[in-house]
């Protein structure tokens, strides 16, 4: 699939609806055993403010495709979500969590910061509204970022963690947009990155299929339109 | 190290704050954060105040040892002088 | 017993409230913290059973839903840690003590969940019973847990919501999903009948002479059936106890008696999903220990 041909407004929304749906699923993943309570609460926050933000996504792609947002949320196929292989990745180990929500966020904030002058004013309503709650998110991958340096150990867990991800986290965004994610990234780590072969969309890790198999379970076991 | 942060919280605008619980976080800008979700994600609270624990001075002990209600309302009872200053003036009501 | 410890009873007999700095018995103290601690083990340990369903919520409502209902309780267990502290045991000792199973936690948290109509049935039924507790609770003659009652009983009154809504959603969808609820009661009612503890006597009861708790356990349950079997019954559910009646005159509830033996095996870790959740727990707590290593003194 060329990544860069050009997508209607539905097939954008839904790049990063389900890039946020699936983030917020696999964020889900440390409710109750995130590393201290205080953190659980947070993270469990951002967790849900994800999911929150592809509902709204999804709301707004539903109207162009006449459909409403659950459909489009749980009753595709794995191979039809457009997710960026770096949130279909099972990681439930903190550096690499905290790195993936690190790398995320700031290519979230390059692309969400684009949307915001789009001419579209909806799209641009919806990305500024975004982007206010997604402040906090980045404000929390900094502390993290900021005390895992602050360590001999944490400094070589979080760069051994983002040497693993950042092939992952270009694939996040297009072409022309990733000379900024990579410039944000070093600024804020102090180190240069590895040239890389960036992982785009178009193409999904096994665990995505895995993750829909429990994802969809509940809502498979009765027939379409059923309540919930 | 400060671990221990005390939270106090405005409820609504022009209203005191008051304590609401503490949180343990390595630093103040986690026992921020923290204490965002603890006690706001709610949108429950119009204003936090966080303070390290040590920043906190109780005090609970004070002396009673004479009569001090001249300093308090309960101090005062004009009612008796007050009827019998309505009595003289002729402006009793009748109760 | 001693004049200063037969006058402290006499004060939180009389309503009298203790603050952490105060002076207290041994005894009193020592129970407080075994009280206070296993209700934080049960907030922890709660989470288990309910958070696999997140993953699976049906929709995004119901995800975000379920979501903020285990964040509420993960908090719950950061307030009531936090109490525990400042009594003198460290969370990382609490933490330690639940792993190793030298600690309780409640006996519903020791059950397995196999459907979404046990989600739809803990955060209604099981919320309902702990919220009995927690609003007898408010009146604990320690201070510092009777405040942060507050809080939680304001948190939980929309977990019970959420549970009846789900709930609501299936016993009018399909016949299945009915019968999905149905199923999930059959297996949740012991529990429940075994929730409140064993009919102790109040003035027997340690918890109630120290005014820990203010209430004793026999009337706790029978505050939870006189207020959800009309709500259960009405929705056509049926409750599996034959023996479960009212008496319109004195408004108690009788049922069959619940296997007491059975309630002191699951809490003794025993349960159908004790070991399970306790090894998971254990497990995921070594795999995040150098976190805590690096962001705070003592592991948590």
């Amino acid at each position: 699939m060329n990544e860069q041909a050009p997508r209607s407004r539905a097939e954008l929304l839904l790049e990063l609806a389900d890039d946020d749906l699936i983030l917020g699923w696999r964020n889900s993943e440390w409710t109750g055993i995130a590393p201290f309570l205080e953190e659980d609460v947070a993270f469990s926050s951002i967790a849900q403010n994800e999911i929150g933000h592809a509902r709204a996504l999804y709301e707004l792609a539903a109207r162009d495709l006449g459909t409403d947002a659950d459909a489009l949320a749980f009753d595709r196929r794995p191979e039809e979500y457009r997710t960026a292989p770096l949130v279909e990745l099972r990681r439930l180990e903190w550096a690499r969590t905290i790195a993936r929500h690190f790398l995320y966020e700031t290519a979230d904030a390059i692309r969400i910061d684009a949307l915001k002058s789009s001419d579209d004013p909806e799209v641009a309503g919806l990305a500024a509204k975004i982007d206010r709650e997604e402040a906090y998110h980045r404000m929390h991958a900094e502390l993290w970022v900021g005390r895992l340096l602050g360590s001999e150990d944490g400094r070589k867990r979080l760069h051994e963690a983002v040497e693993e991800l950042w092939p992952y986290a270009l694939g996040v965004l297009d072409d022309e947009l990733r000379p900024e994610l990579r410039r944000r990234v070093e600024a804020a780590l102090g180190w240069t990155l590895p040239e890389a072969e960036p992982v785009p969309r178009g193409h999904h890790e096994a665990e995505l299929a895995e993750l829909w198999e429990e994802m969809t379970s509940v809502r498979r076991s009765a027939p379409a339109g059923a309540r919930w | 190290m400060t671990l221990v942060w005390e939270v106090f919280r405005q409820e609504r605008k022009g209203q005191p704050f008051a304590h609401a619980g503490s949180v343990t976080a390595p630093d103040l800008s986690f026992a921020e954060l923290y204490a965002r979700e603890q006690y706001g994600r709610r949108q429950e609270s119009e204003a936090l105040w966080i303070v390290p624990r040590e920043g906190v001075h109780a005090v609970a002990d004070f002396p009673d040892e004479f009569d001090l209600k001249y300093r308090r309302v309960d101090g005062y009872s004009i009612k008796a002088r007050l009827k019998e200053a309505r009595e003289r003036a002729g402006t009793a009501v009748e109760s | 017993m001693d004049t200063r410890t037969q006058e402290f009873v006499e004060y939180v007999q009389a309503g009298g409230q203790v603050e952490s700095g105060d002076w207290m018995p041994d005894d009193y103290r020592s129970k407080l913290v075994k009280f206070i601690e296993m209700h934080g083990n049960s907030e922890l340990m709660g989470v288990l059973p309910e958070r696999d369903w997140i993953l699976r919520a049906p929709t995004l409502q119901r995800k975000l839903a379920l979501t903020a209902k285990i964040q509420d309780e993960v908090g719950h267990a950061q307030l009531i840690y936090r109490v525990v502290e400042d009594l003198g045991k460290p969370r990382s000792a609490c933490l330690d003590d639940l792993v190793s199973g030298k600690a309780k936690f409640h006996n519903v948290f020791h059950y397995p969940t196999k459907t979404w109509g046990d989600v739809g049935v803990i955060a209604w039924l099981v919320d309902a019973a702990a919220i009995v507790s927690q609003k007898a609770l408010l009146k604990c003659s320690y201070a510092p847990y009777a405040r942060i009652m507050k809080k939680i009983c304001w948190e939980e009154s929309f977990h019970i919501l959420h549970g009846r809504d789900v709930i609501l959603a299936m016993v009018t969808g399909t016949q299945e999903q009915f019968e999905l609820v149905q199923e999930a009661l059959d297996r949740w009612w012991e529990p429940l009948m075994h929730f409140h503890g064993n009919p102790i006597p109040a003035d027997e009861d340690p918890m109630y002479v120290w005014r820990i708790k203010s209430q004793g356990n026999e009337d706790a349950r029978q505050q939870f059936l006189e207020g959800y079997v009309p709500q259960i019954r009405e929705l056509g559910l049926e409750i599996p106890d034959p023996k479960l009646r009212r008496d319109d005159e004195t408004s108690v509830w009788s049922y069959t008696e619940p296997d007491w033996d059975r309630l002191k095996a699951v809490v003794t870790g025993h349960g159908p999903a004790s070991q399970e959740r306790l090894a998971f727990r254990r497990l995921s707590r070594e795999q995040v220990d150098w976190v805590s290593r690096i962001v705070l003194a003592e592991a948590a």
